[in-house]
């Protein structure tokens, strides 16, 4: 039973115990060795199309652009605990979860080539975040803690793109899942979640009732879930706001794109570069509005060079949906905001 | 005993207390030194030394650091290259977000974006490092050198860097820092504390670079209100190379040819130092003066004090507003030192400086320098008492001796 009711949780403890015996996945998630495979886990059933029906399948309504890489996402919960929630919708989980994202590109025999998985473990002194990399034959997943980058070419827009696909080094997962200099998960966020299967979103809500009273946010590419700045706010906060925030990687550049911007310049409006060295690319602020040509912003979504590209990590190619977004959102924008 | 004195006692016992475990972990350079690198930093544990061997090593990303007290040690900045010109992705060459960290004797070359930046990483070390970009002075390099930035305790020494398209060494939002016995060449800015309080940069040459120590002050970051900077016994001569950050930065309004530049900092001294040959001016103090809303935010430099200084040729071709035209009032020659006037005279810096200084009288923060009102400025009689020495934690003085 993955969600009970609150007050059963003092039983459930006891019981967790019991269940774990028969569970691969609760002692390789307790660790503390970093399992070598992924199959150590027991999350996949021989190959990473075959998720164990232990887990949660989830998607998001907006989510990270990792390179147009299409992505599968899993919760895993002990047995006998529970996912519980912020007031804020941010999901809350138990010592003993995992959540596993799988990253991959449409094969041309149907199907999803599936490149790497990323695990978080909420272990007992906090999480930790690996990266395990699909063998050829697709059967198992190696722990790969250094990164490696793979070559990948797919179909986008009638385009061929080719991408020199990067899996993120266990330090460059921290970059993004941080939060004061320990790994968090970035979300997930009840109203950015969509389920797969019905009766995970009607468990989670019987468990957690306050949620279903949460407005589910817009997502980035449907005018009918919310305004222009709703969506681009939306787009900037799942791709940006994760390191752009007061306890996040780019914290000391001033510009916090999570939500908690008080006043324009946080947001970028008006605001001058302060390390953007190059990136700068002769313009003056981060965004201009009305001006999105002289937006710093735009031109770092635009760029796939690493001294100037933003994200800085797990982009290598230009995600025009998301730039031509931001480019309306900012040409929208009275040019005396600031 | 108070409870104090065993907190004191307590700490002192930890300190001494090594990991049992504590060992080197070797690599060389050669095939796959991405990753056996980067897993060599990841496997390290505290107490641990990651010793490079000699040679280039080909990198096709960014590395980065984040276990407590570890050492990053190569053979010499000439012997151990971390060779970025291949690299893929990443803002930086090598980025260190833990804390009690030395890096020392080795070289990052022409890495895409930042040399080596360390993030939140307290008590950090850097020592006889090499951060180059080999094509010399061009827009298109990265743009620290050196990069610590929101951290407590930072020394850094005997390091050389070129090429910089924003600030050779660059100490951002930190607090407790000392930048001494270092070479900043051929960078846009060749030694910048910005945002940062509790500084001292002793015994450094800031020669090549478009202007050569910088003390700023910015609105709109986390950490505000710069103060507390003392800047003497460096050579700063020749800072002459036109300005090539791309516009936008802050540093492309630095002025070629300006040695040392204080820009809305508080409590700063500027004494005992080699200066000249700068074509634009010796030591400037201006206001920030661009537009800006951050009412937490103090745009104007206050208590700076100038002494035993030993200037030579300065002012012949200031490159800035109105400059030229001042220059021709004077007869030929910009002055050594020059204050823009801002927030009026209760603001003047204590000049003692046996040079000609001047100050612009733009008390008014948004005038445009175009709009001078040039007057002399009286050498000054006296001075405050100066700023206490900068102490950093034994432990960091001792990783370098």
């Amino acid at each position: 039973m993955r969600f009970v009711l609150p007050f059963v949780l003092a039983f459930a403890a006891a019981v967790a115990t019991s269940a774990a015996s028969d569970d691969p996945a609760a002692i390789a998630i307790a660790g503390p060795q970093n399992p070598a495979t992924l199959s150590a886990f027991g999350f996949f059933d021989g190959g990473a199309a075959r998720p164990s029906p232990r887990l949660i399948p989830y998607e998001l309504r907006t989510p990270l652009f990792s390179d147009y890489a299409a992505k599968e996402r899993f919760i895993y919960v002990p047995d006998g605990t529970q996912i519980g929630a912020d007031a804020d919708g941010k999901l809350i989980f138990p010592v003993g979860s995992a959540l596993i994202k799988s990253f991959g590109y449409p094969a041309p025999s149907g199907g999803l080539n599936v490149i790497e998985t990323r695990v978080l473990l909420h272990q007992a002194q906090g999480w930790v975040a690996l990266p395990y990399v699909w063998r050829a034959d697709g059967k198992d997943a190696d722990l790969r803690v250094g990164g490696t980058r793979v070559p990948v070419t797919f179909a986008h827009g009638g385009n061929e793109l080719s991408v020199n696909y990067s899996v993120p080094n266990k330090n460059q997962c921290k970059q993004c899942h941080s939060a004061a200099g320990n790994i968090m998960p970035i979300g997930p966020v009840w109203q950015n979640m969509a389920f797969s299967w019905p009766a995970d979103a009607r468990a989670i809500i019987k468990a957690l009732p306050a949620l279903a009273r949460l407005q589910p946010y817009p997502k980035w590419d449907d005018s009918r879930t919310g305004s222009l700045d709703e969506r681009a706010r939306q787009y900037l906060k799942v791709n940006c706001g994760h390191c752009h925030a007061a306890q996040g990687s780019a914290s000391n550049s001033g510009l916090f794109l999570d939500g908690s911007a008080r006043g324009a310049a946080a947001l970028g409006i008006g605001k001058r570069p302060v390390a953007a060295g190059r990136a700068s690319g002769d313009l003056d602020f981060i965004i201009s509005p009305g001006q999105p040509d002289q937006s710093i912003l735009i031109k770092r979504m635009e760029s796939t060079d690493p001294g100037i590209a933003m994200p800085e990590l797990g982009r290598s190619t230009v995600h025009e949906e998301g730039v031509e977004l931001l480019r309306q959102w900012i040409a929208a924008m009275p040019s005396n905001t600031h | 005993m108070r409870i104090r004195d065993l907190l004191f006692v307590g700490a002192a016992f930890c300190a001494l207390v090594q990991p049992a475990s504590a060992k080197t972990i070797a690599v060389a350079s050669g095939e796959g030194a991405q990753e056996r690198l980067q897993e060599a930093l990841i496997a390290a544990e505290p107490g641990d030394v990651v010793e490079l061997s000699a040679g280039r090593f080909k990198l096709s990303d960014g590395l980065s650091l984040d276990v407590n007290n570890v050492t990053v040690k190569g053979q010499g900045g000439l012997e151990t290259i971390l060779d970025f010109s291949g690299q893929q992705g990443a803002g930086e060459g090598l980025l260190v977000t833990s804390d009690d960290v030395v890096l020392k004797d080795f070289a990052v070359e022409n890495s895409k974006g930042d040399g080596i930046k360390s993030k939140g990483a307290d008590r950090i070390v850097y020592h006889k490092l090499r951060v180059e970009w080999t094509g010399g002075p061009l827009a298109t390099n990265g743009a620290y050198g050196i990069y610590p930035v929101e951290s407590k305790d930072v020394l850094i020494d005997s390091v050389f860097v070129r090429g910089a398209s924003d600030a050779g060494i660059y100490v951002g939002q930190s607090r407790n820092i000392v930048v001494r016995h270092s070479t900043a060449v051929e960078n846009v800015a060749g030694i910048e504390i910005e945002n940062s309080f509790d500084a001292d940069v002793h015994d450094n040459i800031a020669t090549h670079n478009t202007g050569g120590v910088l003390v700023f002050d910015l609105p709109n970051l986390p950490q505000m209100g710069g103060h507390n900077v003392r800047i003497f016994g460096n050579i700063i001569v020749n800072n002459m190379t036109p300005n090539f950050a791309p516009k936008g930065n802050i540093v492309a309004n630095v002025p070629t040819g300006t040695g040392v530049m204080v820009m809305a900092n508080r409590r700063v001294e500027v004494f005992d130092n080699v200066i000249g040959e700068n074509g634009t001016t010796n030591i400037m103090i201006v206001g920030y003066r661009f537009p800006f809303q951050d009412p937490k935010y103090d745009p104007l430099p206050r208590d700076v004090s100038i002494w035993d200084n030993q200037h030579s040729r300065a002012g012949w071709d200031p490159k800035f507003r109105g400059g030229t035209e001042i220059a021709a009032a004077m007869g030929g020659s910009f002055p050594a030192i020059f204050w823009d006037g801002a927030g009026g005279s209760k603001y003047t810096p204590i000049i003692q400086d046996d040079v000609p200084a001047l100050s612009l009288g733009l008390k008014d923060i948004a005038a445009d320098t175009a709009m001078a009102q040039p007057s002399p400025l009286a050498r000054a009689t006296s001075r405050p008492a100066g700023l206490p020495a900068i102490v950093l934690p034994e432990a960091m003085e001792a990783a370098i001796r």
